[in-house]
């Protein structure tokens, strides 16, 4: 905790990026944060380069990334970890700065998902093995399984949890609304939620994120050489947990199908690692997954801070509102950016970070001291969480 | 010896896919340039959902005829049909492995005719002394729109194991006959069947080409037409089973009744999926001749033994009649048969190639739905790994086999997803639970909406997992189903 401090960091702008290559929105991300660090380039030592889908994407290793901002024989590293892949990025730049291996370190997630020439994310080969037997279902579909089991466990009729997963996606669209950076900037009603296409039951057109094309980065140091550049304000990073599946929950007949046994685990040692008692009443603002709506449904009380079960009340009282007790994707989340996967993790960061520097504009909260960000990849059966905590220099 | 040591039927079993084309729809879709086809529209006719074959159907028909009987006693796997998925493959040995039938088997292919069915289980007749041998007959015949044939077929299997102990039925005797009579055929490569005229496959073909085989038939078993109980005469032409039956001399209640209306003509399968009936139904002593027609005749006396009541198929061919569910949607009959090109949009073009390799190493896990049990905690997974994926105990190498296959299990979860590419939408999948412990993320087929629902009972079937029509590959693997009750 507090051992790494933010130096700076950017955001392309993230939608349907028709006119970019994964290069321009990397350079967009890149010129934005290293002006706000007010380093020169030559002076990063180390990089990281998240970035989740290969076929359709920038290449493999990590030249894409030296390439585009033509970094001069550093080390740099790719990192893919599905949709925590942005987070890992900016774990590996922290612990390198963490452990004295370097003074200054990039992490940059990118992900050019518009390319495919369909909505949705790209189909892809789940492991030669895996293709033997493993269904090829959807994102939405593997998610949506989450409502039926949620709904069964705490005995919420159907119509309520969807009345609560609308209000999750009609919150994002009204505080996206707010955010040039976002991909949809439009407000739309509970009515047109609810009444939506069915993509994968019982997750409407609304209870999806979308899919965009972004990027976004940050370059970390120790708070002490962040001084030393004369910065004044540091936004430090509290804690970054990630947490893999080792099969438990798919393969054996512990878990119940109902929350995301990775986020809690990730979460708890996040908040151990910040010093975080009760979050509820500790955290300013949250940035989670949203990949749909009933995911940061459940993440509510994966991350303690509704109780188990309460989700939804919680969610229809507006906690979660930009008004709300604990804001949740003040910035439009997932569901208004899209989800350029490698770029995800950071994009979420770079909201906390701005929120914590009072730099947000029409979305700024007041007295925002410690903001928490959270992401999943995989199905809720099988996944990687990450749960990253960053605040105030000593909040 | 007595009857019950004779060689003869020991069990059988049937399966009829569950979607039934109602032939009204087909017709009324054709009424605009055909009218004439509505004289075809009555009934239903079954057919195969995309994740259906001759293999997979035969599969579960010899499934349902194993029930819950010992397998060991199986030496020999003789598969019928002229529609197998695979020239050089053996689609026997596919059948076999999914059964989880003993490596040492001696399989077969039985292609050809229409005559496959009925030669395959006189071939086993003539040879499953001492041990037992399991003849499986299957069919999914492609047929051209509009045609005839696109209404009178329906896809079918069904299955019997041939053997010389505690037999329901002792095989009396047969009569082949041989002849070159071309009333259709279909050639390498070719998807539809080319076809004379159905007047003359009636005069010239059934009702000359059967009579004569079965009097060879009596005069060789010294029956009298008269004794005959029950006569199988396969065949979807209206009036020719009568017509051949008073050629013969048979006694006009003996005459079978076909399944046309509920599935239609199933070819290579169709005389055995009428005898799996007319067993269903036997009383002790009833003599029945079994006919099948192609490109000549094959005539079969089996006459039923005390055991016969004590033979009970898994599902039987009336619960398989009973589980169909009409279809109005011709368009839907089409698309999932390969007549119909749909625009499926971009997530279509994503192919899986299999790895032949792995495939291999993972064959019998796969094609026998085979998990692990470690023998130091008892944890049962799929598929089975080095190191256990028991919470506490993660012990390594020491999982032994775990079948699944036949297994119970539950509904943990599901969706009904509209956005992946699926040739038969909604894509069903969710999380299994079995009562063992393993736990399997799996696809749903044939779903009973109604029935799906969190811990709703399943069971599994053999289905096609993945179709790559780039390299004409199919890759086999188990789905759940969600049933009624308990079974």
């Amino acid at each position: 905790m507090d051992k790494v401090a933010i130096l700076g960091m950017g955001c392309s702008a993230f939608g349907e990026r028709w006119e970019a290559d994964a290069e321009d929105l990397m350079v967009e991300a890149f010129q934005e944060c290293l002006a706000d660090a007010g380093i020169e380039k030559d002076a990063i030592q180390a990089a990281w380069l998240g970035c989740a889908v290969d076929p359709i994407n920038v290449g493999n290793s990590a030249l894409p990334l030296a390439t585009a901002l033509r970094l001069q024989s550093i080390p740099v590293s790719r990192v893919e970890n599905m949709c925590a892949t942005g987070t890992e990025a900016l774990r590996g730049a922290a612990y390198a700065v963490a452990a004295g291996a370097c003074d200054i370190a990039l992490a940059l997630g990118v992900e050019k998902l518009k390319d495919t020439g369909y909505g949705g994310l790209p189909i892809r080969t789940k492991g030669l093995v895996n293709d033997l037997w493993m269904p090829y279902g959807s994102a939405p579909g593997t998610f949506a399984q989450l409502a039926e089991a949620y709904s069964a466990k705490h005995r919420v009729p159907m119509e309520d949890l969807k009345r609560a997963m609308a209000h999750v996606s009609w919150k994002s669209h009204e505080n996206g609304a707010r955010n040039p950076k976002a991909h949809i900037r439009k407000r739309v009603t509970i009515d047109q939620i609810l009444n939506a296409p069915m993509i994968s039951e019982p997750l409407g057109l609304f209870d999806c994120c979308g899919v965009s094309d972004g990027a976004a980065c940050a370059i970390v140091t120790t708070p002490e050489i962040a001084r030393s550049f004369g910065k004044q304000d540091l936004v430090t990073i509290k804690a970054l947990q990630i947490c893999a599946s080792n099969g438990i929950e798919s393969q054996s007949s512990s878990w119940d199908g109902t929350y995301l046994m990775n986020t809690r685990k990730a979460a708890a040692r996040a908040y151990q690692e910040a010093g975080i008692g009760k979050p509820r009443h500790e955290l300013s603002v949250m940035e989670v997954h949203d990949c749909f709506s009933v995911t940061e449904l459940v993440t509510m009380e994966d991350l303690f801070v509704s109780p188990e079960g309460g989700a939804t009340r919680d969610v229809l009282d507006g906690f979660f509102d930009a008004e709300g007790g604990l804001p949740c994707q003040i910035d439009g989340g997932l569901k208004c950016f899209g989800h350029p996967i490698g770029a995800s993790g950071l994009r979420m960061a770079y909201e906390v970070y701005l929120q914590v520097l009072g730099r947000a504009g029409e979305r700024q909260r007041k007295n925002v001291r410690v903001g928490l960000t959270h992401n999943l990849g995989g199905t809720p059966a099988h996944n990687v969480a990450a749960v990253g905590i960053f605040g105030r220099y000593g909040a | 010896m007595g009857m019950a040591d004779a060689v003869g039927i020991k069990a059988f079993g049937a399966y009829i896919p569950r979607m039934r084309l109602k032939r009204a729809a087909a017709a009324t879709a054709h009424g605009w340039a055909f009218p004439a086809l509505q004289g075809l529209a009555k009934g239903a006719r079954a057919f195969t959902d995309w994740d259906e074959d001759s293999i997979t159907m035969g599969v579960e028909a010899a499934r349902d005829a194993f029930a819950s009987r010992d397998r060991s006693q199986v030496d020999a796997l003789f598969l019928a049909s002229t529609t197998l998925p695979f020239i050089d493959r053996s689609n026997a040995g596919i059948a076999s492995l999914a059964l989880d039938l003993p490596q040492t088997l001696r399989t077969l292919d039985i292609t050809g005719s229409l005559r496959a069915g009925t030669s395959a289980m006189l071939t086993a007749l003539c040879t499953s002394k001492p041990r037992d041998t399991l003849v499986v007959a299957a069919e999914a015949r492609k047929t051209k729109p509009a045609s005839s044939q696109e209404l009178r077929y329906g896809d079918a299997a069904a299955a019997v194991i041939v053997g010389s102990k505690d037999v329901i039925a002792v095989f009396r005797g047969a009569a082949s006959l041989n002849a070159d009579f071309v009333d259709h055929y279909r050639a390498e490569g070719q998807k539809h069947d080319y076809v004379w005229e159905e007047r003359w496959a009636r005069d010239e073909g059934y009702l000359k080409l059967v009579p004569a085989t079965v009097r060879r038939l009596f005069a060789d078993t010294g029956l009298a037409a008269t004794e005959v109980d029950r006569l199988i005469v396969p065949v979807a032409l209206p009036g020719v089973a009568e017509g051949v039956s008073r050629a013969i001399g048979v006694r006009a209640e003996a005459l079978a009744p076909q399944l046309l209306d509920e599935c239609g003509d199933a070819g290579a399968a169709y005389p055995i999926l009428l005898l799996a009936r007319e067993l269903e139904r036997a009383r002790p002593g009833q003599k029945i001749v079994v006919v099948g027609v192609g490109n000549g005749c094959d005539a079969l006396l089996f006459e039923a033994t005390g055991h016969i009541g004590s033979c009970n198929p898994r599902r039987g061919v009336d619960r398989a009649i009973k589980r169909g569910v009409e279809i109005g949607d011709y368009l839907k009959f089409l698309a999932l048969r390969d007549e119909i090109e749909l625009d499926w949009g971009m997530r279509s073009e994503f192919t899986n190639k299999i790895a032949l390799t792995t495939e291999y190493r993972h064959s019998r896990e796969m094609l026998a739905f085979i998990g692990g049990r470690c023998t130091r905690t008892g944890t049962v997974q799929f598929p089975k790994s080095r190191v256990s994926v028991n919470p506490e105990v993660h012990a390594v190498d020491t999982q032994v086999d775990a079948p699944l296959a036949d297994a119970p299990a539950r509904v943990v979860s599901f969706t009904a997803d509209w956005l992946s590419y699926y040739p038969n939408p909604p894509f069903y999948f969710g999380l299994v639970q079995f009562e063992n412990g393993a736990r399997v993320s799996m696809e749903f087929t044939d779903v009973d909406r109604s029935l799906l629902r969190i811990g709703a009972p399943v069971s599994m079937v053999f289905r096609l997992k993945e179709l790559d029509r780039r390299r004409a590959y199919r890759h086999y693997f188990w789905k759940a189903t969600p049933v009624a009750s308990d079974q």
